[in-house]
This record gives C-alpha cells, structure tokens and sequence, in this order.
C-alpha cells in the first residue's frame, strides 16, 4: 500500500482495476495548507492519460506488474503464441495488444512480457533486429530521380525505407523503437 | 549538485541581515527543539526524543515579543515531515520577523522594503527577478477578488466544497506576482491560523502572503493578542490533528500565557531558499542549497 507522499514519476499504481504509470508529478503545498500531489497518470492498457490531484490521507494499491522473458513461438492469424522457457507455461498475445512489435517478431526471439494480473498488456522486443529482405526493386544505376532511399518488405510483411543499394536476400539490423534501417549485416 | 550558487545565498543572507541591523532590529536565536509546538492540521513535525524540531520559529519569537522586545528578527532551520518537491525541503531555511505596534498593512509596506533593498544589494546575471521586486507598484489583492479574477468557483463555494487550496493551487496562484509581486491579503476567518480578525469585517483575517513569478515567498499577518480565542482556535486545529490519526502533542500553554501580555504586534515568514531561487532563477530549490536529504 502506498500514501500519496509515495507517489513520484515511474510509480506504478492500480486504479479501479487498472494499472497505471505515473508520468508527471508535482508536489505543490500553500504555506499553511494542504499537500497536493499532481500527478499525471496513463492507463497501461488503453494508453489513455489524465490529470488528477491527491491529497496526503489517500492510498493506493501497488499495481501486481510482473515481467517475464518469453519465446516467440508461432503465429496463428491473429493470435501469438509465446513460452515461458522455465516454465514453458503458454500465453496468447492479439495482434492488436502487439501493435507496431509484429512487425520486428520472428521465431525464437525472445521478448520481455509484462504482466498485469497475469494478463499480457505489454511486449518489449530486443532494441535490434536483424531482417530479410524478401522484396526490393533494382538498384537502377545512373537513376537522376534525386531519391537516395527506396522501400523494401522484409520478412515480416514491413515495409520501409533504405538505401538505394540494398538488395534481395540481404539481412538488415533495424532499431525496433523507431523502425528504422541501420545497416547492413554480413553473415 | 551545483555550488555556484552559494556565494549568491551568502549575499542574500547578509544583505537580509544589514537590512535588519540598520533599522535597529535585534537578531535572536531561539532554540530549535522544543517540547510542544503551535498546532497546525497541515504541518507534520518531525519527532525529536519525545520533543519536536520547530516548524517554525514563531512561538518563541512571540513570546520574546511578548516580554518587551519590539523589534526581532531570525533567521533558522525549520523542519517539515514529506515535504519535498521543486520548491520544498524537509529541512529549509527560514527568515521570521516580529514588531510590536504595526498592523499587517505597515508590515506588507516593509516587506517590500527589504525585498528591493535586497534585490538592489545582489548583482545576479539575470535580473529579471531583481527587476520586478524593484517595481515601486506591487499588487494588493485579497483573497476574494482573487478567486473572483482566476477561479471557476467564489471563495465561498471553495471552502464549502473543502477545495480551497486545491484552486488556488491550480488555478490562481499560478497568475500572481506576474509583472509585478502580489500581496494576497484578507483571508477567509477560517484559514486565519493566528492572525487577528479585520476591524471592521469579521469574515476576514489581516493575514498575507506574497508572490513573485507565481512563487509563493512569505506568509505574515496581524498577530491575534486574545489568548482565549487563540486557545479556542488551538482546540479545532487540534480536533482536526487528531481526526487525521496523529496526536497534536501537549498545549502550549506557556505561549498562550505569555500572548495575554503582548500588545498589537504583526510578523511574517519569508523562505529565504525560495528567494534566493527567485533572485538567481533556479528552477528547484536543490540548485541553491549545498546538499539536499537525496545527496547526504
């Protein structure tokens, strides 16, 4: 149980069933009156964030996050299939609470899950990834277009922007938090 | 942690202090641990061996007040359990200053004396600050047309929906002491602590605070010299210490004795830490204090 004189940035509280991260907070006191603690506050399911102020007499229950280091396992239409390696206990992940990280997922990797009452709310990929190229179209030397990058699909179905160089069957590293190109990987 | 700012603290403090000694003011240093303390429902003292480290040092003060010294001044360490934010310290520095025969008015008027004598002393490389406590126009503004001016809500709804601090918080404080410092004065009976009720209009305490750049810097007032209302507003503070699961600690009945001798007086606290930000432009107190609870 935490007191509001707990709260600071990064505490992770549960509210009304739901987990929430403190991401602004500010201790504010008028001389001889009460301590306000402003905080503002971003559900870790919906993402949804809003402004609200405690006093010192409020409580809060610590929101039961755990984090687990899972393997990717398969794919099966919308629903990922991920282990537990000590455990090998098996959860489903939705494309939709993946997001943006289907598009770096490949099999065997390993991914940080975090947990919320045993429920997946969050995936954390490994910051590089290294990709196949599967579709890019020739280099055209002497192109005049003045374009110094071309799109190219790799492996998982995404596509994005390269050098004008790469081509098919070429592996990529690319970061996982912006989903950019780094460079290319010499086996 | 940045020192830099040190030798500008220093300065401050001594030019406080010149002011002080030129207007034949006495400086006193009372003692900081004290086996009861003024009640107060939203300050939590820290324990010492079954004492207390003051919160303030205004019970003493009054008391040297009360025994015939009319012009005092000090300037100590107070202690404030959980407090602790960009303007707050647990442990700070604090400058009171008492004097017998003036009301809150003639004490606001002096305060803004010392303010520029000290913002005038001081050679910071931004004087923005410097500059609007040079400003010979500062605001009055009571409570009242404050709220009226910034807050969705009259002063009156506030207090009745126990959202007064919260407002003025959020919504007013926020404006004051922009262009020039404000004096926010008048402030409902309620929240008058130990200020004396305003001739005239009972529903108001002759208590102030001043803000610059929407920092709040002092809190002064009036003293109340009725031992017995004093007593019977210790008691509802005391309820609502108890109420919240804490024990208020004994009565301070000496202090009470002795305000029965004091004629008219008026004092004021001013943290010196938060104008020594205010003069320097620091952003956290942390940056004009050699070490915070954090680094020790």
């Amino acid at each position: 149980m935490y007191t509001a004189s707990d709260l600071r940035k990064g505490l992770k509280i549960e509210i009304d069933g739901d987990p929430y991260i403190v991401t602004d907070f500010q201790f504010s006191k008028p001389g001889k009156g009460q301590a306000l603690y402003r905080t503002r506050l971003k559900n870790m399911v919906t993402g949804n964030a809003f402004e609200r102020t405690y006093r010192s007499n409020d409580k809060f229950q610590r929101a039961p996050l755990e984090e687990r280091t899972m393997q990717f396992l398969y794919s099966q239409g919308d629903e990922f299939h991920f282990m537990d390696n000590k455990t090998y206990e098996q959860i489903i992940i939705t494309r939709e609470q993946l997001g943006e990280n289907v598009n770096f997922l490949i099999d065997n990797m390993e991914v940080d899950v975090l947990l919320f009452k045993e429920r997946p709310i969050g995936v954390t990929l490994p910051n590089f990834v290294n990709l196949v190229v599967i579709k890019a179209d020739p280099w055209a030397k002497g192109d005049t277009s003045g374009t110094d990058t071309k799109p190219v699909t790799v492996q998982t179905g995404y596509t994005l922007q390269v050098p004008p160089f790469i081509e098919e069957g070429e592996k990529l590293q690319i970061d996982t938090r912006t989903g950019q190109y780094l460079t290319r990987v010499k086996e | 942690m940045a020192y830099s700012l040190l030798s500008r603290r220093a300065e401050i403090i001594q030019g406080i202090r010149t002011f002080f000694i030129k207007r034949e003011y006495l400086e006193v240093d009372t003692p900081i641990r004290l086996p009861c303390l003024i009640p107060e429902p939203h300050i939590e003292p820290e324990q010492s061996s079954g004492w207390f480290l003051q919160t303030s040092p205004e019970m003493c003060m009054k008391r040297l007040l009360a025994a015939g010294l009319p012009r005092i001044f000090q300037i100590c360490r107070c202690f404030r359990r959980h407090e602790r934010g960009a303007r707050h310290l647990p442990e700070f520095t604090m400058l009171e200053w008492y004097r017998a025969g003036i009301d809150y008015v003639a004490l606001m008027a002096e305060c803004a004396e010392l303010l520029r004598f000290v913002a005038a002393k001081i050679d910071c490389p931004d004087r923005s600050a410097a500059a609007l406590l040079s400003k010979a126009d500062w605001e009055y503004l009571t409570v009242q047309r404050a709220f009226a001016r910034y807050a969705p809500v009259s002063v009156d709804q506030a207090l009745a929906e126990d959202a007064f601090d919260e407002i003025l918080v959020r919504d007013v404080e926020p404006n004051l002491g922009r262009g020039r410092p404000t004096f926010l004065h008048d402030y409902p009976a309620a929240l008058g602590s130990l200020a004396r009720l305003k001739n005239g209009d009972n529903r108001v305490a002759e208590r102030f605070e001043l803000y610059v750049n929407g920092l709040e810097l002092a809190n002064g007032f009036s003293e109340l010299t009725d031992a017995d209302e004093q007593r019977q507003r210790f008691l509802k503070e005391r309820a609502v210490i108890e109420g919240q699961g804490r024990q208020p600690g004994p009565m301070p009945d000496r202090f009470l004795a002795d305000l029965g001798e004091l004629q008219s007086a008026a004092g004021i606290a001013l943290g010196v830490d938060r104008l020594v930000m205010l003069l320097c432009g620091a952003r956290s107190i942390d940056e004009v204090v050699a070490f915070t609870p954090e680094t020790l």
